[in-house]
């Protein structure tokens, strides 16, 4: 079975409950390509032993019955997981170690998965191409010169050189489909609400949210229903009854409408970008979907909206990284201002300081109006838009990215183009909707290209069958050279 | 109502000033688990013994609203005839402090639970409205010990996160005595509602107090300072004082009052500049994302306004209406809900006027004296109603029933045993009386001529002499009458 880790969830998990392999031998693959993939920089914190020792326990006594019945996962360092360190690729919380389980990855254990390690991921979230980690840039397995993609990059890059059967990871303005996208694997931001916030470390609040990072959409809807879930410890968590994604998943999209939007077609976007889109509007049609034209006439206004709330928010967010209670403090200063001063200005990265002074600035008694209230009245029309267009469509589509994966260093020192990699994913999470994104092509240098399908807020499932259909007829596969190894 | 007049003026050399007071109460939620979490709100616990993950703003936590003190907050606001809003706003204050986990404290902002409403004080110069202005709930902050090492400072974390409810008055009070009948009608009704225990020893209620000052008939109102965190009535007052006479000099001197935030040297007795206007706080306010705005059904308002205890306004009417009661005994007897409960209980067995009469007399003294509350009075409402009844219907006179009001404090034993076991029975029968009375004035013939040529002082001489010779348990009454008909004769 040397080929084991190269298959999907789903797979895997058939072949754990046939016995064609046992936990063990799975985990002991994983690890051992794990240790092979050292270049790529993925793991923030590996967890071998406790994983082989949940292994053993699992082929001692298997119960097949759960969703993850024996798997192991590594997910994104910005879950907090009991007694294991939990970074948030910062070095403010480089020598963190929580009491506590997320209730997410919780949901995973209790699905019978067992923890593999911590995934790098840009520090506290606040990146497009998983450079901004205190933990070091990661690469992407699809070129030892490109990012993966940020900000869960880590997880997307450890997902598409099998060194995890799935993932997750966090979404606020795109960092899960981003990565998706640049690593050719498949990424879902679920409704905001769908999945507990409790136990991540929060970036931007109204914005956050987990989600599934897969080889397929099967794969995508076993780790969703895996992870979702009403949680009363997360007041903005939606209650509602839990939804079996997997064993409904339908390919039958015949009839449904699929509302293209022309405010998608933006300035200097490369042509095969375009001309992806267009295949993927085809192989839609041609499964019996119906194609609408359709207007979100506020899209052009939703990046400079996010780099207002995002911010905002963080700014406040990541206010009790100060050195007082636990995580990193500053040796220096005589008092506590200076100690403040030399404990964030230490513990924190450039552009973690960047978008906690754009924060504090757009808050501020002068400047409130002007931008974060103005910035909310938009937010309301973007999901105005969205809502207006759902009473004609039941998804729409869209490119996830306006270009293929970009060269590690290429747009470090220009923010506003590094910015400017979300154009198409940030409204989706300031309406807080649905949205996957899937694999799609690739470009002419032969990096891949994914294509995003939006879907109305708790429509998962919808977009799941028209993601499940659409990767039966697109064709795409990942062929990735292990060039790490 | 007295006559009195207000006459809290400040008399400078250039005029005559009036003082503008408004006042911020904190007041802590009466609840056993704090604002968003469930740790205990329980005063008095080792340092850092109530402190959940929450409260000390561990990476990933989230608040969730307690609705015991949600609900708490919307009856404090029903008490003080306030409008209740179906639709307020968490939102975060941001600043740093070392006390302060989050770096920033959930209150209300823009939206706050509860809106304008009013409080009546009773002055010696008649009732007096005071305006709320608004209600909000906010977390309490941690404490800073700077004086347990001396070079570093420790935290405690376990108030960290209780609720507290910020009650802001309207600048209509207008001298120190007022204040401290607002704060005491304000501890009144939240004691009765129990929304909040009001112990100002623990914490449980402080205020930071805005003061002006303008000159009588301006219309205008003068720049304020605001004293930040004052934990006493006496030093409120104190500070007021201090604050008015301070901003009056300026003002006499031809200087200008600088808006600022002072504190209150309780050692020095004045008050000092914290910050000024430029260096305030810009505490960034903007609604928690962590938590949705909190719509209240008017169900549940409605039910709780069903459920409210009678308030005190109420039952000082009903007292007067009902037990015949002037308005100062009322006023004194509901001003704690323990006192009125024990009035009621007693009035329910005993003469209603003469209770009061007692209660505030010789129980209050004594409970005073003893540095007691009536809750944990050595005399049972019970007992004290039949000490009350054996005045009234004569068994006892009130010089004896003293006696027995002594006897049932150190015992607390019932008083008709006391009466009955001591012999301290009224003589109350006429023949009996008459007998005594007769002996007396057979032994001071000289007396009773005197008396009976016009010196008629003499009466008391006589009275004195019944009650020495009844070792004081003739009934006074009676003895009047007799002594009066044999001295005719």
């Amino acid at each position: 079975m040397s080929n084991i880790t190269n298959q999907s969830l789903s797979e895997i998990l058939e072949s754990i409950k046939s016995k064609k392999i046992s936990s063990l031998e799975l985990t002991q693959a994983y690890i051992k390509n794990i240790e092979n993939a050292k270049k790529l920089n993925t793991f923030v914190t590996t967890t071998f032993d406790q994983a082989l020792e949940n292994a053993k326990k699992f082929d001692n006594k298997p119960n097949n019955e759960q969703l993850l019945s024996g798997v192991p996962l590594a997910v994104k360092d910005l879950f907090c997981t009991e007694n294991v360190k939990t970074t948030a690729g910062s070095n403010i919380l480089n020598n963190f170690v929580p009491s506590y389980e997320s209730t997410v990855t919780k949901n995973l254990w209790n699905n019978g998965a067992f923890l593999l390690g911590k995934l790098n991921c840009d520090e506290f979230a606040m990146g497009s191409s998983n450079e901004t980690s205190f933990f070091g840039n990661v690469i992407n397995p699809i070129g030892d010169h490109l990012v993966p993609g940020g900000s869960s990059g880590g997880s997307s890059s450890a997902l598409a050189a099998d060194l995890t059967p799935a993932t997750i990871g966090t979404d606020t303005g795109g960092s899960i489909r981003q990565p998706a996208s640049f690593t050719g694997t498949v990424g879902l931001k679920p409704t905001y609400g769908l999945c507990s916030r409790w136990g991540i470390v929060a970036f931007a609040s109204s914005l956050d949210q987990a989600g599934p990072m897969t080889k397929t959409v099967n794969d995508c809807s076993i780790m969703l229903e895996a992870m979702s879930g009403f949680d009363e410890k997360d007041s903005t968590s939606i209650n509602k009854k839990k939804e079996t994604y997997s064993k409904n998943l339908k390919d039958n999209i015949k009839g449904l409408k699929i509302g293209i939007p022309k405010e998608y077609r933006v300035d200097n976007m490369p042509k095969e970008i375009d001309e992806l889109w267009e295949k993927g509007k085809k192989i839609l049609k041609d499964l019996g979907a119906q194609l609408i034209d359709i207007s979100l006439p506020h899209t052009k206004y939703a990046l400079p909206t996010y780099y207002i709330v995002a911010p905002a928010e963080a700014s406040s967010n990541l206010a009790r990284y100060d050195g007082v209670r636990y995580g990193y403090r500053s040796q220096k200063g005589k008092d506590l201002i200076e100690m403040y001063e030399n404990t964030r200005s230490e513990g924190f990265g450039d552009e973690v300081k960047r978008r906690i002074l754009i924060g504090t600035y757009v808050l501020s008694s002068g400047y409130y109006d002007a931008y974060y209230l103005k910035a909310q009245k938009v937010r309301q029309l973007i999901k105005k838009d969205f809502d207006d267009s759902f009473t004609k469509v039941d998804a729409i589509l869209t490119p996830s990215t306006p270009s293929s994966a970009f060269k590690i260093g290429e747009k470090t020192n220009d923010p506003v183009s590094m910015y400017l990699n979300d154009i198409f994913t940030v409204p989706v999470n300031l309406a807080g909707l649905p949205a996957l994104s899937l694999p799609a092509g690739l470009d002419k240098q032969g990096y891949p290209l994914g294509l995003q399908l939006i879907g109305k807020a708790l429509d998962e499932q919808k977009i799941l069958n028209i993601g499940y259909a659409f990767e039966k007829n697109c064709g795409y596969k990942n062929e990735i050279k292990k060039w790490w190894s | 109502m007295s006559k009195e007049k207000f006459d809290y003026f400040i008399n400078g050399e250039k005029g005559k000033y009036e003082v503008v007071i408004g006042l911020e109460v904190h007041a802590q939620v009466l609840s056993n688990s704090k604002l968003f979490s469930g740790s205990s709100t329980k005063f008095g616990a080792d340092p850092n013994k109530q402190v959940s993950l929450i409260d000390s703003a561990f990476p990933g936590m989230l608040p969730v609203i307690n609705e015991e003190c949600v609900k708490q907050a919307v009856r404090t606001g029903l008490g003080l005839n306030a409008k209740i809003n179906n639709y307020s706003v968490f939102d975060r204050k941001n600043y740093f402090y070392a006390d302060l986990p989050q770096g920033y404290q959930i209150s209300q902002y823009k939206n706050p639970i509860v809106g304008e409403g009013k409080v009546l004080l009773d002055m010696p110069y008649g009732s007096k409205e005071i305006g709320i202005e608004r209600l909000h709930l906010e977390q309490d902050a941690g404490k800073s010990i700077h004086d347990m090492d001396p070079s570093s400072t420790y935290v405690d974390l376990n108030r960290s996160g209780i609720a507290l409810m910020e009650i802001v008055s309207k600048p209509h009070l207008r001298s120190p005595d007022e204040v401290n009948a607002y704060i005491k009608k304000l501890r009144t009704i939240m004691r009765y509602l129990g929304t909040c225990d009001g112990n100002m020893q623990e914490g449980s209620l402080r205020a930071d107090v805005n003061v002006s000052v303008r000159r009588v008939g301006d219309k205008n109102f003068g720049t304020r300072c605001e004293i930040k965190n004052v934990n006493s009535i006496k030093f409120m007052q104190m500070a007021i004082e201090y604050e008015a006479n301070r901003q009056v000099e300026l003002l006499e001197d031809g200087k200008e009052i600088d808006q600022e935030t002072r504190l209150f040297d309780t050692k020095k007795n004045e008050t000092r500049s914290m910050r000024s206007k430029e260096d305030a706080h810009d505490y960034r306010y903007f609604p928690d994302p962590d938590l949705l705005p909190l719509k209240l059904e008017q169900k549940l308002i409605d039910d709780l306004k069903k459920s409210l205890p009678e308030l005190p306004d109420n039952k000082k009417e009903r007292f007067i209406q009902e037990y015949g009661l002037n308005s100062y005994e009322a006023n004194v007897l509901v001003s704690e809900k323990e006192i009125s409960d024990y009035y009621e209980e007693v009035a329910k067995l005993s003469d209603k006027k003469l209770a009061a009469t007692w209660m505030m007399g010789d129980l209050f003294a004594m409970l005073n004296d003893k540095g007691l509350n009536i809750s944990n009075s050595p005399i049972s409402a019970k007992n004290f109603a039949e000490l009350v009844q054996s005045i009234k219907s004569g068994e006892i006179s009130g010089r004896i029933a003293k006696e027995v009001f002594e006897i049932m404090v150190e015992s607390g034993d019932n008083p008709k045993k006391i009466i009955e076991s001591k012999g301290m029975k009224q003589q109350s029968d006429p023949k009996e009386l008459e007998k005594m009375i007769n002996e007396i004035l057979s032994k001071n013939k000289d007396k009773v001529d005197q008396y009976k040529a016009g010196k008629e002082k003499l009466f008391g001489f006589f009275v004195g002499q019944v009650m020495k010779l009844s070792g004081g348990k003739a009934n006074p009454q009676l003895t009047n009458e007799i002594l009066k008909k044999l001295l005719k004769g």
